[in-house]
């Protein structure tokens, strides 16, 4: 707005009228201006001033005639005080940038974009875990971009027409192995689902991240649950300990320990599992899927990890709660089977390939080391969460039975 | 003591503003519950009547109770009103290709008004009409869009009905407030540049909060004092103006009804005494 000094602001309307926007031009000159200050507005809409002052009485602005005949001025705005008080105790919700991100947003930011002006006043969601040290971790906004950027189409990644056959029993134990899996991945989806709800909006790439792992989840669910139905129509067993296992997941209330569980514990063994079915499947489309779900989860491992990391950096009693949190479980689970048996002996048909008794001995071993090697790659994340080496092994030994 | 206000539930948002500042002046010290009426008629004979120590009054419902307390010897006095209810204006309207350029040319025509104690849609503008020489019923037919009688015009349904009988050619002119063109314009049920207006009222003013002055002034003075002192600074305050549609709450005055007052005289909506004497009128 330039104009000489000791000059009025002034406003030229023009042709537009109130009813197609003309506030617009008058509030941004307005905004300028300090309450009392006049705003002499031109213009030759025929309701310019009857709108005139219609819009400025609900906003507390005064309007004064435009004075005599020979002036084009048809009003003057003398700024009211409302437009500023709206704003004047609004501060910014932190920064746009995750380095911009602050310890303990406030609970009335609640859905405003990080970095907005928030205007106060509006009531607080309730946003439980709303502290940057529960949910942080700095490679969180990496991580989503990875993941956005790594999402794949389960209609054309998958080779679902792929020509194979295979024996009867064979094409039984995939099955079995793709229901339990898909009850995995449901409690895989329905966990970072229900914590990303309760994640304060500030922390968005945290949420972004939940919810992309939640949609990796779902495509895990619908790969699974296809490669199951492909030859038979048919699904496998569920085991009510294996049931069990995934309900005291759903159970954990505390991030930290929710994800430690999860994805620390359980998709740290799922990713040797899938490791192991990707070597031993029989088919492309088995192959495919478990190949596709491993490269899925070693993201949602590195999150858990990295998360905890920071939080155990900040918070000494971290260690304590996450050991008493494995040991709880495993009272909770000491009296059920653990992993369904049809699952263990599908294993081992899978990875004998035939019923020759010499097969089935070098399959029932490779599961003897598939179990060793989960338990050896989950010693490796606690150590790297600050275990000592002992207590690492003590607590891998004490994780579930069902891998998950 | 506790300050007890009567208010019209117009529209389901009354209980939450006036929840809002019951919770707001208790804390700030005055004991304060509110009643709600389903029409203005109750209200002010409750007011004049000493049932309630104050209402929260339409123009309309002003000039009724202070024709009622005069009556009975009672005395009222307007504590506060919203700055946004002073100098208010009514337009007259009418469609911008029709031949109609000052308002004695609508003899003989169809005039669209709102519901028949609507202040600003119907009493107010047909005065202005009448003081142009157009005798309503006589010169010019009247379309009344009688929605939510007895709210005295709160419910803008019978403006937005008196302009689509405008549109639609049914009538030749509509009546309506000036803020409510604006908004009929801005949210498209009249098209930009589809109407012109014919008329405006001169500047006059609405709802204004009235106290009975065999109140304790102890608490009626508090009232006013906590209300003017509200600072929308205060966010839970900004919340209950932003509902109620003020920025401020100013002094309440009465010179703004005086054009009212003679509407009400013209038609006899009200005798002398404050009796309903409004032809058709049933809140
Ligand atoms: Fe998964
Ligand atoms: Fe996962």
């Amino acid at each position: 707005m330039n104009r000489p000094a000791g000059a009025p602001a002034a406003v030229d309307l023009a042709h537009l009228g109130f009813d197609q926007g003309a506030h617009l031009l008058v509030q941004r000159v307005l905004s300028g201006l300090r309450p009392g200050e006049p705003l002499e507005v031109t213009g030759n809409h025929p309701a310019l001033v009857t709108h005139l002052r219609a819009w400025c009485r609900g906003r507390g602005h005064l309007v004064q005639p435009g004075g005599d005949r020979d002036t084009p001025v048809r009003a003057v705005i003398v700024r009211g005080p409302a437009g500023l008080d709206r704003w004047a105790g609004a501060r910014r919700a932190g920064g746009p940038s995750p380095h911009e991100i602050v310890r303990n947003p406030e609970p009335g930011w609640g859905l405003a974009a990080r970095g907005a002006l928030v205007e106060d006043g509006a009531p607080a969601p309730g946003f439980d875990l709303a502290e940057r040290d529960l949910v942080w971790a700095d490679i969180a906004p990496k991580l989503y971009a990875h993941a956005a950027s790594a999402q794949w189409d389960p209609a054309v990644a998958v080779p679902w027409d792929a020509a194979f056959e295979l024996p009867a029993a064979v094409e039984e134990a995939v099955v079995q192995v793709m229901t339990y899996l898909v009850e995995n991945e449901q409690a895989a989806l329905v966990v970072p689902a229900r914590l990303l709800a309760r994640i304060h909006p500030h922390f968005r790439e945290v949420v972004q991240l939940l919810a992309v792992q939640a949609a990796d989840e779902a495509r895990h669910v619908e790969v699974f649950t296809r490669r199951a139905l492909l030859k038979t129509g048919r699904l496998g067993t569920s085991s009510a300990g294996g049931r069990a296992s995934l309900t005291t997941l759903l159970a954990e209330p505390d991030f930290a320990l929710a994800s430690f569980l999860l994805s620390v514990l359980g998709e740290g063994s799922f990713l040797n599992l899938l490791a192991f079915l990707e070597r031993h499947a029989p088919d492309p489309v088995t192959r495919t899927v478990v190949r596709l779900a491993h490269q899925d989860e070693a993201r949602h491992v590195a999150f858990g990890v990295a998360h905890l990391q920071h939080q155990a950096s900040v918070d000494p009693g971290l260690r304590g709660r996450l050991r008493g949190a494995v040991e709880r479980r495993h009272d909770v689970l000491r009296d059920t089977a653990g992993l369904n048996q049809d699952v263990l002996d599908s294993l081992v048909v899978l990875a004998a390939g035939s019923w020759d008794p010499a097969a089935v001995a070098r399959g029932h071993a490779q599961v003897g080391e598939l179990l060793t090697t989960m338990d050896h790659a989950r010693q490796r994340l606690l150590i790297r969460l600050g275990f000592p080496a002992d207590e690492a092994a003590e607590l891998s030994a004490l994780h579930t039975r069902n891998f998950m | 003591m506790t300050l007890l206000m009567g208010a019209v539930a117009y529209d389901p948002k009354t209980v939450t503003i006036w929840t809002g500042f019951r919770s707001w002046l208790t804390t700030h010290g005055l004991p304060f519950d509110f009643v709600l009426y389903s029409h203005y008629e109750r209200q002010v004979e409750d007011l004049v009547a000493g049932r309630i120590h104050a209402a929260w009054n339409s123009p309309l419902a002003w000039i009724r109770a202070g024709r009622l307390a005069a009556a009975e010897g009672v005395r009222l006095h307007p504590v506060v009103a919203r700055d946004t209810d002073r100098d208010l204006r009514s337009v007259v309207v009418v469609r911008s290709e029709a031949p109609y350029h000052r308002p004695g040319d609508l003899k003989g025509e169809s005039v669209a008004v709102g519901a028949v104690d609507s202040p600003q849609a119907t009493l107010i503008p047909l005065s202005l009409l009448r003081s142009e020489g157009l005798r309503p019923g006589d010169d010019i037919e009247i379309l009344g869009h009688d929605v939510g009688v007895g709210l005295h015009g709160d419910h803008v349904g019978g403006e937005r009905d008196a302009v689509r009988a405008l549109m639609s050619g049914r009538a030749a002119a509509a009546c309506l407030l000036d803020a409510n063109h604006l908004l009929f314009g801005k949210e498209g049920t009249l098209p930009p540049g589809s109407t012109r207006i014919l008329a405006e009222t001169a500047p006059y003013d609405h709802c204004v909060m009235a106290v009975n002055d065999s109140a304790p002034a102890s608490i009626t003075e508090r009232f006013g004092e906590l209300l003017l002192g509200m600072s929308p600074d205060d966010p839970e305050v900004r919340r209950l103006f932003d509902l109620e549609g003020l920025n401020v709450w100013v002094h309440g005055r009465t010179e703004g009804f005086a054009a009212l007052e003679a509407a009400v005289g013209e038609v006899g909506f009200y005798d002398a005494a404050g009796r309903v004497t409004a032809e058709g009128y049933r809140p």
